[in-house]
C-alpha cells in the first residue's frame, strides 16, 4: 500500500536574501491510508505552512528549497499546474480554519457545493443539489434543503464549519488537511465538530493530516501526531506513547501547558530555537548514555 | 565573538532624504513639475519675450517658429490679436500660480476651521456642520461655480471665491474625520487633563497630527483651482480685459480651432503638466508623509 | 429587499426637491444681475421695461414670486423662459433626450474601458507592468472631462480630422424623428446610417466623459479584486483545484464588484454634471450647453427649471446605486 502523503526533508523559507525565514527545516512526515495524524505545536511553529505546502498555498514569497512532498507515491511538487488541480478538492481536501470567512459571502451554501460536485464529478445541476442536500444531512444538518438556499451569514458558525467539513468530505478523498477546524468555535461545538470529522473519516476511508495547537484534541482523535516547533520536527509517533513519555522537554512543557481539568496549567514559556538544539543534542546524548547502561 | 570593527562610520541618511526616497518617482515628477510652473510664474517679466497684451494686428495668427509661416520673433506664434503666445502663456502661469495659491489657502482655512469645529465639539455642531456639508456638496459643482461667478460678476476675485465656495467642503470632510479620530484617541488622556482646555489639545496633539494631510489636499486643491479657472474661463466669466490665462487662451482658441489650433493646444499641454503635477505631488507627499501609507 | 428604506428614500425626494428649488430661486433673486435689462432694446420707454417685469412676474415679492412659480409648478408649468421666450417645461424636455443619450454611451463606454484595464491590471498584478497600469489610470484620474473634450476635439477633429466636433447631426440628414431620443430610435428602426452619422457626433464628447469615470472604475475595481483575492474563500477555491481565471470570473469578482459599483455608481452624477462643459465644447445640443447659456442670460426661469431637472436626475441615480447594490450584496437584504 503506498503511503498517502509523504513529506521528505521539506525546506520552506519565506522571503528573499537578508530578510528570509527558512519556516520549515527539514521536515520529514507520513500518513498511511486512513490514518489521522495530529500536527502540534505552537503558533508559528510551521504547521499551517505544512499543510499549505501540500496544498499549493503557499504565500508568493514563500519559496520551497528542498525536500519532496509526494501524495500516493506522486511528486506534488514537480507535478504541472492542471494535473495538481485535478487531486485538489477530489483527492486531496482541505477543512478550513476559518468559518465565517472561508465561505463565498455572495453564494448561497447550496450552489457552492453544486459548483464543486460539477467541477470533479460532473454532476447535473440537478443532481448535484440532490448530492449537496445528502452531504449536508451526513454532516448531521437538519433541514437541508433549505440550508441549501440559504446565504452563508444566514446560518450559525458551527453550521458553517459543518458545510465546509462536507464540502471536504465531497467528493471522497483520501487525504484530508484540517487546518486548526476547531480553533474558531466555543467547546461545545468544538466535540460535535471532531466527531463529525471523525465519523466522515471513517465513512470515507480517508487520512487526515489534523494541524492544531490544542493537545487535547489530539489526544482525542490522532492516533499519531507529530510536534513542530520552530520549522523542526522535535517529535513523532503513537500518540498515546508521545503523551504518556514525552521525550523532549519542550514537548513536556507543551503538555504541562494543556489545560486539563484536574490541576492548573503552567504557562508555556517560549523556548529559542537554539537552545531547542543543545536541548535535542544533550536528549540524544543522554539517550545513548541509558542504552548503554546495564538495566 | 565576531569582529565587528569598521573602517569608517556608517553614515545614517537623515530623516528627510529617507523620506524623500520614499516618495518615490511620484513624487520627483510631481516636484519638478510643480517647480517648473512656480519658477515660470516667478521670473514671468525676465523671461517672457514679449509684452503679453502687446498687439500687433499685423502680425495676427502667426504660426509657431518653426512651420512655415512662423516668424523666429514669435516662438509660439501669435493670437488673432497678434499678441506673443509664448509671452501669454508664460503670464498666464503667473496667473494660475496666484490663483490655485490664494483660492487654495483660503478654502483650505475655512474647510479646516469648520472641520475642527465639527469633530472636536462634536454633538448638535457635528450634526450641524455634517448636514451642511452634505448639501453643500449635493450641488453640481461645475453649475454651482457658473452660477456663483455670473452672480459676482467677472475678475479674479469671483474666480477664487467660487473655488472656495465649491471646494472648502474637501478640506471640511477630511479634517473632521481625523480630528473626530484623533480625538477619541487622546480622549481618555484629556479626560485625566480637564483642566487643559479644548483649545491647546487642538494645538498641541491634533494640528500638528493634520499636517501631512492638510499638505496633500492643499496640492490636490492647486490643480483642481487651476481647473476651475480654465472652466469659467472657457465660459466667459473669468478675468476680465487683456489678463492673460490659460483658460481664456483656450476659449479664444476654440474659436478658431481649424485656422489656428495651437493656440488652443498649447495652453492644455500647460494645463496638463501642471495638474498632473500637482496631483503627483500630493501623493508622492502623501506617501512620504504618512508613515502607515508606505509601499 | 428593504421595502421600508425604498420608501423612506421615496417619501423624502419631494422635500428634497422643494429645499433645491427655494435655494435655487432666493439665490438668483437676491444677487445682482437683472434679467430685464439684459434683454431690452435700446430705446425702450420706463414703460416698456415695467410691461416686461410684470409679463415676467418680476414686480412681485420675492415670497409672492415662489408661490406663484411652486403652484404652475404644481400642475407641471414652470414658466417661460425669458431669453428663448418659450415654455420651460417644453424646452427641457425637448433637449433632454439628447444628454441622456450621451450619458448613457459614455457610461457604457466607461464601464467597458473600466473593466478591461481591471482585469489587465489583476492579470499583471505583482509583475513590472502593474505600475504602468496603475500610472496609465492615474494620469487618467488627473485630466478632467473638459480637458479630455477639448484634447480630442484637437486630435481627432482638428490635427487628424475623423470626426465632427459639433451638433448633435449633420444639418443636410432628414431627421424625422418621432421622440428627441435620435439614436435610440433611429438603432430600433434599423435606420443604421442615422445612427452612425449621430454616433459619429456623440463619440467624441462621450469618449471625454467616459475617460475619467473609467480610469475610477478600473482603479476601484481593481483594487476590490485584489482585496478580493486575498480573501480566505478565495484561498480555499484554490485548493479545491479551481483555476485562477475561474476563481476569479466566479469567486471574486461578484465580491469586488460591490464597492465598485457603490463607489462608480455614485460618480454618474459627476459624469452627468460633466455634460454642462462638454456639450458647450462640442456645441451639443443637450440640456447641458442650454444651462450654460440660461447662466449667461440670467433667464431664472430656465435656470431653476433646469437645476431641478438635474437634481431629480442625481437622486434617481442615487437610488438606482442603491438599489443596485442591494441586490448584489445579500447581506444587506434584510437589514
Amino acid at each position: 500500500m503506498t503511503t498517502t502523503l509523504s513529506v521528505q526533508d521539506l525546506h520552506v523559507s519565506i522571503g528573499k536574501g537578508a530578510h528570509s525565514a527558512n519556516v520549515l527545516r527539514g521536515v520529514s512526515l507520513e500518513l498511511g491510508p486512513g490514518e489521522v495524524r495530529g500536527l502540534v505545536g505552537e503558533s508559528g511553529a510551521g504547521k499551517s505552512m505544512l499543510g499549505r505546502a501540500v496544498l499549493g498555498l503557499l504565500p508568493a514569497n514563500a519559496t520551497i528549497a528542498a525536500g519532496r512532498i509526494a501524495f500516493e507515491g506522486r511528486d506534488l511538487i514537480a507535478m504541472p499546474e492542471p494535473e495538481r488541480r485535478r487531486l485538489f478538492g477530489r483527492r486531496i481536501a482541505l477543512i478550513p480554519q476559518d468559518p465565517m470567512t472561508s465561505l463565498n459571502p455572495v453564494k448561497r451554501v447550496g450552489a457552492q457545493i453544486a459548483i464543486l460536485l460539477r467541477h470533479h464529478l460532473g454532476l447535473s445541476k440537478r443532481d448535484a443539489l440532490a448530492r449537496a442536500a445528502e452531504l449536508l444531512s451526513e454532516v448531521a444538518i437538519r433541514d437541508p434543503r433549505r440550508v441549501l438556499d440559504l446565504y452563508p451569514h444566514e446560518i450559525s458558525g458551527g453550521m458553517r464549519q459543518r458545510v465546509l467539513i462536507a464540502m471536504a468530505f465531497a467528493c471522497d478523498p483520501s487525504l484530508v488537511i484540517a487546518d486548526e477546524p476547531t480553533t474558531a468555535l466555543d467547546v461545545t461545538v468544538q466535540r460535535q465538530v471532531l466527531q463529525l470529522v471523525e465519523r466522515l473519516r471513517q465513512r470515507h476511508g480517508a487520512a487526515v493530516l489534523f494541524v492544531t495547537h490544542d493537545l487535547g484534541v489530539v489526544a482525542k482523535i490522532c492516533r499519531t501526531m507529530t510536534v513542530l516547533h520552530a520549522g523542526r520536527v522535535l517529535e513523532e509517533g503513537e500518540t498515546v506513547d508521545v503523551l504518556a513519555k514525552p521525550r523532549h522537554p519542550y514537548t513536556r512543557a507543551l503538555l504541562a501547558a494543556t489545560p486539563r481539568a484536574d490541576r492548573p496549567a503552567e504557562a508555556l514559556r517560549p523556548v529559542p530555537p537554539a537552545l531547542i538544539d543543545s536541548l535535542w543534542a544533550e536528549a540524544h546524548r543522554l539517550d545513548r548514555l541509558s542504552a548503554m547502561a546495564p538495566s | 565573538m565576531a569582529e565587528l570593527a569598521l573602517d569608517h562610520p556608517v553614515q545614517r541618511p537623515s530623516r528627510w532624504i529617507a523620506g524623500w526616497r520614499r516618495g518615490g518617482p511620484k513624487l520627483w515628477i510631481g516636484a519638478t513639475l510643480v517647480g517648473v510652473l512656480v519658477l515660470v510664474a516667478l521670473l514671468a517679466p525676465l523671461i517672457a519675450p514679449h509684452n503679453p497684451i502687446e498687439q500687433d494686428l499685423m502680425s495676427a495668427q502667426l504660426p509657431p517658429a518653426w512651420t512655415d509661416g512662423g516668424e523666429p520673433a514669435y516662438l509660439f506664434g501669435t493670437d488673432s490679436l497678434g499678441r506673443c503666445v509664448l509671452s501669454r502663456l508664460i503670464y498666464s502661469a503667473r496667473t494660475a500660480v496666484a490663483v490655485a495659491l490664494i483660492a487654495a489657502s483660503l478654502a483650505a482655512a475655512i474647510g479646516i476651521a469648520f472641520g475642527l469645529l465639527a469633530g472636536s465639539f462634536g454633538g448638535w455642531i457635528d450634526q450641524l456642520t455634517s448636514r451642511l456639508i452634505d448639501v453643500w456638496m449635493a450641488f453640481p459643482p461645475v453649475l454651482l461655480s457658473i452660477v456663483l461667478a455670473a452672480v459676482i460678476g467677472a475678475g479674479l476675485t469671483s474666480v477664487i471665491t467660487a473655488i472656495v465656495v465649491v471646494d472648502w467642503t474637501r478640506f471640511a470632510r477630511v479634517v473632521r474625520a481625523e480630528t473626530l479620530v484623533q480625538l477619541q484617541r487622546d480622549y481618555a488622556a484629556a479626560a485625566r487633563v480637564i483642566g487643559l482646555s479644548r483649545g491647546a489639545i487642538l494645538r498641541l496633539e491634533i494640528l500638528p497630527n493634520l499636517v501631512p494631510l492638510v499638505v496633500t489636499l492643499l496640492s490636490v486643491e492647486m490643480g483642481i483651482a487651476i481647473l476651475v479657472e480654465v472652466i469659467l474661463s472657457f465660459v466667459g466669466i473669468s478675468v476680465t480685459g487683456d489678463t492673460p490665462t490659460w483658460g481664456g487662451m483656450i476659449a479664444e482658441g476654440r474659436q478658431i480651432v481649424y485656422q489656428a489650433p495651437w493656440i488652443m493646444a498649447l495652453p492644455i499641454g500647460c494645463i496638463i503638466s501642471s495638474v498632473i503635477g500637482f496631483n503627483l505631488l500630493g501623493d508622492g507627499l502623501r506617501t512620504v508623509l504618512d508613515p502607515v501609507q508606505r509601499r | 429587499m428593504r421595502w421600508g428604506e425604498i420608501i423612506r428614500r421615496l417619501v423624502l425626494i419631494p422635500p428634497t426637491l422643494v429645499g433645491v428649488a427655494v435655494i435655487v430661486f432666493v439665490l438668483l433673486r437676491v444677487v445682482p444681475g437683472d434679467p430685464i435689462a439684459m434683454m431690452i432694446p435700446p430705446g425702450a420707454s420706463p414703460a416698456d421695461i415695467d410691461r416686461l417685469r410684470a409679463f415676467y412676474g418680476l414686480d412681485q415679492s420675492i415670497p409672492q414670486q415662489f408661490i406663484t412659480w411652486s403652484g404652475q409648478a404644481l400642475s407641471g408649468h414652470f414658466g417661460r423662459s425669458i431669453s428663448l421666450h418659450q415654455q420651460v417645461f417644453e424646452l427641457v424636455l425637448a433637449r433632454l433626450p439628447a444628454t441622456l443619450e450621451l450619458a448613457l454611451l459614455a457610461t457604457l463606454i466607461a464601464v467597458v474601458l473600466g473593466l478591461i484595464a481591471a482585469l489587465i491590471g489583476t492579470q499583471v498584478r505583482g509583475r513590472r507592468a502593474e505600475w504602468l497600469v496603475d500610472g496609465g489610470v492615474g494620469i487618467l484620474l488627473s485630466i478632467p472631462d473638459f480637458l479630455w473634450a477639448l484634447i480630442l476635439l484637437l486630435l481627432f477633429g482638428v490635427l487628424v480630422p475623423l470626426l465632427p466636433i459639433s451638433g448633435r447631426i449633420d444639418p443636410e440628414i432628414d431627421v424625422s424623428f418621432h421622440s428627441n431620443f435620435y439614436l435610440i430610435e433611429s438603432l430600433l428602426t434599423a435606420r443604421f446610417d442615422v445612427a452612425s452619422a449621430l454616433l459619429h457626433h456623440m463619440i467624441l464628447p462621450a469618449l471625454a466623459l467616459a475617460l475619467p469615470f473609467a480610469a475610477l472604475l478600473a482603479r476601484v475595481l481593481k483594487t476590490s479584486l485584489a482585496e478580493a483575492e486575498d480573501q480566505d474563500y478565495a484561498q480555499v477555491a484554490r485548493a479545491r483545484g479551481f483555476s485562477r481565471p475561474k476563481i476569479l470570473l466566479r469567486e471574486v469578482f461578484p465580491n469586488a464588484l460591490i464597492p465598485t459599483v457603490a463607489l462608480g455608481g455614485v460618480q454618474v452624477t459627476l459624469l452627468l454634471g460633466g455634460t454642462v462643459l462638454v456639450e458647450r465644447i462640442f456645441s451639443y445640443e443637450g440640456i447641458g450647453n442650454m444651462a450654460i447659456d440660461a447662466v449667461i442670460n440670467r433667464d431664472f426661469p430656465l435656470i431653476q427649471g433646469l437645476i431641478l431637472t438635474f437634481a431629480v436626475l442625481f437622486i434617481a441615480i442615487n437610488l438606482a446605486v442603491d438599489l443596485l447594490v442591494t441586490l448584489l450584496d445579500p447581506r444587506l437584504r434584510h437589514g
